[in-house]
């Protein structure tokens, strides 16, 4: 197993996977600037995957009544409300008040900041979830993106916790683990994914990955310039710890006010080193139960003596 | 215990997902797959040494630990029809699908020496699965601790260089446990030694993963993983201190001290399992050693 | 071999041999995975379609497999849209082929307690025996000794989300049998906007087009959600934004919109006109205005009467007055030594006036001549005018006084708008403004819904007319309508004083006869001075072959108005016992009108209601499980209502025309046909039309002859005999002599030789060729996109767009040129279709006596105003003022600051009866008993009252439940708890809602005290997916008098944390409050002093 198999910079991830002459890689640019939260993306992905209905009560987050990504939601808009600077409380405290990530109410004036992001499954370069899969049912395909096959997942569970964005999950109800395919039936066909399809301001943005990183910068720069605060791309660098996203974004906050962890590192970077303790432990176990039988012989024999 | 910086978070929510899988089938997995794959060596020891109850009945308990296991394993699959899928590939990037052919491997050698031996029928092969199941015991024992080292679980995959020996202690000491349980005193001095050496061994590899873990050990000392790792280490420590000191004379001691070291590899894994699922919970492990290996204050 | 392919069929195999040792990809592919095929490939066809949902109209792509719909995606084609979707028109698939949809009739009997199954041809049979009862048992010939050949026991609601084509058909029916109770949510919604920019500008309909956003250089969004309630429109501000323009959100909360502005101006719901008169203040005394604009396009230098008086002189109202019957008397309010009919508003307001002046229009008044130095009917043709605008009497300077008092002092405390943040939309909008630049307005319902809504709109006008934006690209004022038809079922009016293409409905007048009629509503200048035309060739289509000149085109068939007969109107004559028979077409009043529990109430009167829906929605099921079941004050036992429920087609399953909030007419083709019992209301309007008829056929009564006259010769196909929707456009549309279909309302002729079933729309059937389905895609033509569906009028994209190049036909500036004259070949050219006479010279001076069209000057942009200008003063049209002045709102929590002793505006609509209680206002006591202000407005995630949304899993999950926005300091006040309960309580009823606390809601100061507000997003009812209480239930109906809008973007409101009472308890809560605020049905009406 070479390195970059597993982590760190990999130019070809469908190449390597075996898909001789492969099409460019694709992905999402996400720009959360443009995003106006009005969860077309949530609606047209279920539409197009037939998704089942993820629950019916209010979340209290803002208007974020979707939580998080799961196994019945492939797309999930983020809400936060902020003021900026965090205005020093003008009134006390009433108690009971709002668990909304709010101080005191912003002073009049005060700059008010509503943040939302579509999030999605950032179809690593590394993805933990493909590496773990024990059954082959997720695989990388041509496009470089990583889907599951449903009709091969037995629901062993282990890319759940293996995916360090906490994107997949099992559906209690089927029993399979379910995320975002990118659309991947409708590649193969030309077409772009459904979301990016909908999204009314272009926030969604699908395309050869090497095209929307050179985009994302050029946004970037601009936004910067304009003293945007806070802009900064996520998951769009190939050093990452998981080799870059095909999914990436721009957010306007650190990663974890949006949910999204701020260094991921994709779990089998260490593996070999995992293998290698682990046949050290063997062999000590091994060890550990031969020096039991040879200590109480050696004992024996002295106090025969 | 290290002070918790600020930092904001989406509304509390976790970053991650904690594993979806029952403790009772995964943890109790992790436990027999280690009794299964320490006792197999043991056996061989045992017969080695002309051992032969202590052979026979670990070489039993073996086979009924690994069947045991298989059956948890797909009883935890949400689609348990497909467990054939788990032999469809073989992937070195994943310790399932590696201890599935592990398994594959060793239950047939379990299996074929616990039958010969009990049926006292084909000697030869009988020595011959003997041996091979001791082969890949110590791997059965300790490839799961790289099965929960391989996730973005923190106190899982914080400790990955430590859990493979905190699992082979606790292997061993199940089944030092099991052979005190089951074998005659004159027999049982190995296991009497094993079992003081896994304690130790278990409380030292115990101590190592928590100081990796930095402030994510928490997670090993609070709620009820701290409750089932505190237990494990009374259990290990009065069962390997009686059979040392009792072992050998009182057939009752023995048999007590066995249960305890059984119940303490129990308590270990269970522990270890309850910490991983801790750890998924609160996004502060995950975003906090981030930053830190980032070198960077969390966002507040 | 076998093994070999058994072998190869084991991904570990493959992983060996293959390039994929890893296993992580190639090798690990199923044999599903690679037979892999998107449904959106495999369809047997496209079917090109639009949005049913809001006005924007995006264009939509239906999939079809096996006669089934698989699929349902954005058109990329489509300029409006360029492919994309909101929530909404992406759940589309789910709308129309979920569970949620009924497929069978049902019926529930007098005084039943269940549905019954009904077969679709008995139930269409007793329908229509039920009307010709009902008709014949209500019929009027006439009222207090005038003709009003009608019936008010029949009514009718709903047209907004259906065809154009279906309100054509809806209106024409229901004329020719003399109901006048024809209304639609475009009432509730819009119709101030009619009222508002058709006395300003000439016509009712936004002034420009979506995709025109994107060169505005400012953009101020005021009563509008846009980023929520029109997302896909919204990217046009985006790519405005993106361009470097300023956006600007005027809004009392912080939305999705604002969140995405350069500028948030939080604003006390009620007091935009206090806010647009500040900024129209700063305009006129900083000389901000674009004089040369001004002076050339607008009345501003026009001369008023001597007789007007300002609300300045008067305390708060203009000269006119009638205390007592609450209107005005516009004669004071004319020009000087004329008057102009309004091209749109109330003609009848100058009736006698205009019919004394046709009369004697040879020779005039003493007086006249002498003031004009020539006798005559030029008299008509304008007023004396000062261009130097220092007459003290000339319009520019009646505005300078009128908003001399509108100071940043007064925005302040009347808005709660920091005097720095209004300087900040000032310096926005005028150096965004004039001749390099312009700046674009855009509102919806936040400004339309107030008892003074046409005013709002009103203000806008005047002030884009003083910053010149009107007629230009990237200016303008755009109308954001919110059902996929709305402007069509305002254009096509299912609406009681419409007819089609704006004509009045004729009120009753002894000897009225269609010379009266004409003479009463044309102006002698401009387009309107062919009413007589446009009227005949209506007549004709109405009527075909019966109509004559003799018989005066059956003019007298048409039923008559005696009054106000709007859709509340309409329920307080249920309530009243008169009207007795009403239709719901694709609209949910028990939800989504003001008042809800008299609505129901009303219901509950009737012999029988008819209702055409999708999904049992509230209208429906209100006598089985309506709020009044649960409190007690109705049995279902005792409801004498019989309830026809008729399952209803969806737009992918029947042809037709949507109109869009662009004045698009876009086609939409049927994929599918609809299933089991549900048909279109194209085929609803018409077999019921065919049965009437067939009934009526040998009747020898005299009031069933307009019925047997009414031409309903519709051919059908198909095997549900679905009406041929593209014959009824061709209708709308017009035939010469010839039968041939006419190209523009040009060709149309006054002597019965056309047939033109809505003038504005003729042309787009030109050819013979149905131009709404024109679909050339955005990347093959311009940003106009003139070649995509069809614009009325006559294919215009922006309205007075001569307005564009400057009074000597060339370009303001090269930046902003769209249209201009183009000397070598003596036309109009450019952009867009010139929306002006093609070939008249800019210099060109109509000669005296001239009249119509050819009295149009070279340099009149504004060619459906009596005078060929914008409209800043209004001599005529509106009820309630020449001019737009601030009133507080019906129910406020002060006394207007501008006019103490007249804070209400005093020809506001109120109905003053039990269940429809007012609040104290002000300083009044009891105010304090209700002491919030509350505003009710949309989600992106619903659709109005919920219908086409809450039945929807996909989008009820998005916003499952009602909630009530609140400040962190309103919740301390109250003691209220984030997601906890709330009951909020009018003196009409009390609901309750999750509670959401958010620094989004600010806390305002006005008149010095902090003023909190309340907003509550209006989607729910009792029914569906996801329920809860509807926020219509406090409302009260208290009316705009132009357009007859209710009042419920601003009302005041109290709070208290916990769940409402259930049962009997819920009632006495609300009495117990209008006890403590001692409230009678005196309250709420003006104190004079």
């Amino acid at each position: 197993m070479t390195d970059s198999l597993l982590s760190g910079p990999e130019p070809d991830p469908a190449g390597d996977a075996g898909h001789a002459g492969a099409p460019p890689r694709v992905g999402f640019f996400t720009d959360t600037s443009v995003c106006i939260g009005c969860k077309a993306c949530e609606v047209a992905c279920k539409e197009w995957n037939a998704i089942p209905e993820d629950g019916l009560s209010l979340t209290g987050m803002s208007y974020d009544n979707t939580v998080s990504l799961g196994a019945s939601t492939w797309r999930h808009v983020a809400f936060i409300e902020q003021s900026v600077p965090p205005s020093a409380p003008p009134v006390p405290a009433p108690e009971g008040r709002t668990e909304l990530p709010l101080a005191g109410e912003a002073p009049a004036g005060g700059d008010l900041r509503w943040l939302m992001s579509s999030d999605v499954c950032k179809h690593c370069t590394h993805a933990a979830c493909l590496d773990v899969c024990p059954t082959g049912s997720i695989f990388r395909t041509e496009f470089g993106t990583v889907v599951v096959q449903e009709d091969i997942c037995n629901g062993c569970g282990y890319c759940v916790p293996a995916c360090p964005y906490g994107v997949i999950d099992q559906r209690p109800s089927d029993g399979r683990a379910f995320k975002c395919t990118l659309c991947y039936d409708r590649l193969g066909a030309g077409q772009e994914p459904a979301c990016a399809k909908a999204c009314p301001t272009e926030s969604i943005q699908f395309g050869p990955l090497d095209e929307l990183r050179a985009r994302a910068a050029l946004r970037v720069g601009q936004l910067q310039a304009a003293g945007v605060a806070g802009a900064r791309l996520y998951g769009h660098d190939p050093g990452d710890g998981v080799g870059g996203d095909a999914a990436f974004f721009l957010l306007l906050d650190e990663p974890e006010v949006y949910g999204l962890p701020p260094d991921p590192v994709v779990t089998t970077r260490d593996l070999p080193a995992m293998w290698r303790h682990a046949g050290a432990a063997a062999l000590s176990l091994a060890g550990g139960l031969a020096l039991s039988f040879a200590l109480p012989a050696m004992l024996r024999r002295t106090v025969r003596r | 215990m290290v002070p918790r910086a600020e930092f904001r978070s989406y509304y509390g929510r976790p970053v991650i997902k904690a594993p979806s899988w029952s403790a009772r089938d995964i943890a109790g997995y992790f436990f027999l797959g280690g009794l299964a794959g320490a006792g197999s060596v043991l056996a061989a020891g045992a017969q080695l040494t002309g051992r032969t109850t202590l052979a026979t009945s670990l070489k039993v308990s073996s086979l009924a630990a690994v069947s045991l296991s298989a059956a948890a394993l797909i009883n935890d699959l949400g689609r348990p029809a497909r467990f054939t899928h788990m032999l469809r590939v073989l992937k070195p990037t994943s310790p399932m699908s590696v201890g599935s052919w592990l398994l594959g491997g060793y239950g047939p050698m379990a299996g074929a020496a616990a039958l010969c031996a009990v049926a006292g029928r084909l000697p030869r092969a009988g020595a011959a699965a003997t041996a091979a199941a001791a082969a890949l015991g110590p791997a059965v024992a300790t490839y799961t601790a790289v099965l929960a080292a391989d996730t973005a679980v923190p106190a899982w995959h914080g400790a990955h260089r430590e859990l493979p020996y905190l699992f082979a202690a606790s292997a061993t000491a199940a089944a030092a446990g099991m052979a005190l349980v089951v074998a005659p005193p004159r027999e049982s001095a190995p296991a009497r030694c094993a079992a003081v050496l896994a304690a130790v061994a278990d409380a030292a590899a115990t101590r190592a993963a928590e100081r990796r873990l930095g402030m994510v050990a928490e997670t090993y000392r609070e709620g009820r993983a701290g409750r089932l790792l505190r237990a494990a280490e009374l259990l290990l420590g009065g069962g390997a201190a009686a059979a040392a000191l009792a072992g050998h004379r009182s057939r009752g001691a023995a048999v007590a001290a066995g249960l305890a070291l059984l119940a303490g590899s129990a308590c270990t894994r269970f522990g270890v399992f309850a910490a991983g699922l801790a750890s998924a919970r609160d996004p502060a492990y995950t975003v906090l050693p981030q930053r830190a290996t980032q070198g960077r204050p969390p966002a507040e | 071999m076998g093994v070999r392919r058994l072998l190869r069929g084991w991904p570990a195999y493959r992983q060996l041999t293959g390039g994929d040792p890893l296993g992580r990809g190639r090798a690990a592919m199923s044999g599903r995975t690679e037979a892999l095929r998107p449904r959106t490939d495999t369809a047997d066809r496209v079917v090109a379609s639009v949005c049913p949902y809001c006005a924007v109209g995006c264009g939509q792509q239906v999939y079809v497999k096996d006669e089934r719909v698989v699929q349902i995606e954005g058109d990329p084609a489509s300029p409006v849209s360029r492919g994309r979707l909101c929530p909404k028109g992406a759940a589309t698939l789910q709308l129309t082929t979920g569970p949620a949809r009924h497929h069978e009739v049902l019926y529930r009997r007098p005084y039943g307690t269940e549905w019954e199954r009904l077969d679709l041809d008995t139930a269409m049979d007793m329908i229509a025996e039920r009307v010709i009862e009902l008709r014949r048992a209500t019929w009027e010939w006439e009222a207090d000794g005038r003709r009003v050949a009608r019936t008010l026991g029949i009514a009718s609601l709903g047209g907004a989300t259906l065809d154009n084509e279906e309100n054509y058909l809806i209106k024409k029916l229901l004329t020719g049998l003399g109901v006048v109770q024809v209304e639609n949510q475009a009432r509730v919604c819009h119709s101030s906007t009619v009222a508002g920019l058709g006395t300003s500008f000439g016509r009712g309909g936004a002034t420009t087009f979506m995709q025109d956003l994107q060169h505005a250089d400012c953009i101020v969004i005021e009563g509008s959600n846009f980023a929520e309630a029109h997302p896909v429109g919204f990217q046009w501000v985006m790519e405005a934004k993106a361009r470097g323009a300023k956006i600007i959100h005027v809004d009392p909360r912080f939305t999705r919109t604002s969140a995405l502005c350069d500028l948030h101006v939080p604003i006390r719901a009620g007091t935009d006109i206090a806010f647009l008169g500040g900024l129209i203040h700063h305009v006129l005394t900083e000389e901000k205005d674009f004089r040369e604009y001004v002076l050339a396009y607008t009345n501003a230098a026009t001369l008023v009467s001597e007789d007007f008086r300002d609300t300045e002189d008067l305390d708060g109202v203009f000269s006119g007055l009638d205390e007592a019957e609450r209107r005005y008397d516009p004669a004071s309010w004319q020009y000087e030594g004329t008057d102009v009919q309004a091209p749109a508003g109330d003609v009848e307001q100058l009736r006698d006036q205009r019919l004394r002046d046709a009369a004697s229009s040879s020779h005039p008044p003493p007086g006249h001549a002498e003031t004009h130095g020539a006798g005559g009917p030029q008299a008509h043709a304008g007023a004396p005018s000062d261009p130097t605008l220092r007459h003290p009497r000339c319009v520019y300077q009646i505005l300078k006084r009128h908003y001399a008092r509108y100071t940043p002092e007064m925005v302040e405390r009347t808005c709660g708008v920091p005097r720095e943040t209004f300087a900040e939309v000032c310096r926005a909008l005028t150096e965004n403004s004039g001749r390099e630049r312009t700046s674009a307005f855009v509102y919806a319902v936040g400004w339309t819904q107030h008892s003074t809504g046409s005013q709002y709109i009103r203000a806008a006008s005047v002030l884009q007319l003083l910053l010149g934006n009107i007629g230009r690209p990237g200016g303008g004022i755009q109308a954001l309508r919110g059902h996929a038809s709305i402007q069509g079922s305002s254009d096509i009016p299912t609406l009681f004083n419409l007819l089609p293409g704006y004509l009045p409905m004729p009120h009753a007048h002894t000897h009225e006869d269609l010379d009266t009629f004409v003479a009463a509503s044309r102006t002698d200048k401009g387009f309107w001075g062919e009413m007589r035309a446009y009227t005949v060739s209506l007549l004709k289509a109405y009527y075909g072959d019966a109509a004559t000149p003799a018989n005066d085109f059956c003019f007298g068939h048409l039923p008559r108005l005696t009054g106000s007969h709007s859709t509340y109107d309409t329920v307080l004559a249920q309530l009243d016992g008169v009207c007795k028979g009403y239709f719901l077409m694709g609209e949910n009043p028990a939800v989504g009108s003001a008042n809800t529990r008299l609505q129901r109430l009303g219901m509950a009167r009737l012999d029988w209601l008819v209702v055409r829906d999708f999904s049992l929605i509230e209208s429906a099921t209100w006598w089985q499980d309506g709020p009044e079941i649960e409190t007690g004050e109705l049995r279902t036992e005792d409801i004498g209502t019989e309830v026809f429920f008729l399952p209803a087609a969806s737009h992918t399953e029947k042809s037709g025309s949507f109109t869009n909030t662009n004045r698009w007419l876009q086609w939409h083709h049927a994929a599918v046909e609809p299933q089991g019992d549900a048909r279109s209301d194209l085929w609803f309007m018409y077999h019921l039309g065919r049965r009437i008829k067939e009934k009526l056929a040998a009747s020898t009564d005299p009031m069933d002859r307009m019925v047997q006259d009414l031409t309903w010769d519709y051919p059908v196909a198909g095997p549900l005999q679905e009406p041929v929707a593209a014959a009824v456009l061709a209708e709308i549309n017009g035939h010469g002599p010839d039968g041939a279909p006419l190209s523009t309302y040009t060709e149309l002729k006054d002597d019965g030789s056309t047939r033109c079933g809505c003038w504005i729309y003729c042309g787009v059937f030109a050819d013979g060729v149905n131009q709404a389905a024109r679909r050339t895609p955005h990347t093959e033509q311009d940003w106009v996109a003139a070649r995509w569906a069809w614009s009325w009028p006559a294919n215009r994209r922006i309205l007075y767009n001569r307005a564009s190049a400057a009074p000597d036909g060339t370009p303001w500036s090269a930046r902003k040129a769209y249209v201009w004259w183009d000397a070598d070949h003596g036309r109009w050219t450019g952009r867009d279709v010139p929306d002006f006479i093609p070939d008249r010279a800019p210099d060109h001076v109509p000669p005296p006596g001239a009249t119509g069209p050819d009295a149009l000057r070279g340099d009149d942009p504004f060619i459906m105003q009596a005078d060929g200008k914008g409209w800043l003063y209004a001599p005529s049209g509106l009820h309630d003022g020449p001019l737009p002045t601030h009133y507080e709102p019906q129910d406020s929590p002060f006394t207007s600051a501008l006019h103490p002793g007249r804070s209400r505006s005093p020809t506001r609509q109120l109905y003053v009866r039990e269940g429809n209680r007012y609040h104290p206002s002000g300083d009044e006591p009891g105010a304090g008993v209700y002491p919030y202000v509350l505003t009710t407005y949309r989600l992106t995630e619903h659709f109005t009252a919920g219908g086409m949304s809450r039945w929807s899993p996909y989008l009820a999950e998005l916003q499952p439940e009602l909630f009530c926005e609140v400040s962190p300091r309103l919740a301390a006040e109250r003691g209220l708890e984030h997601s906890g309960w709330a009951t909020i309580i009018t003196a009409r009823n009390a609901i309750e809602a999750r509670v959401a606390v958010t620094d989004r809601m600010r806390t305002l100061t006005v008149h010095g005290r902090p003023v909190h507000q309340i907003g509550l997003p209006f989607h729910w009812g009792p029914n569906g997916v996801v329920t809860g209480d509807a926020p219509n239930e406090l409302v009260a109906i208290a009316l705009d008098p132009n357009s007859h809008i209710q009042e419920d973007k601003a009302l005041t409101a109290d709070i208290r944390p916990g769940r409402r009472p259930r049962g009997p308890a819920l009632p006495r809560l609300v009495a117990d409050y209008r006890r403590r605020a001692g409230i009678t049905e005196h309250t709420g009406e003006d104190q004079r002093p």
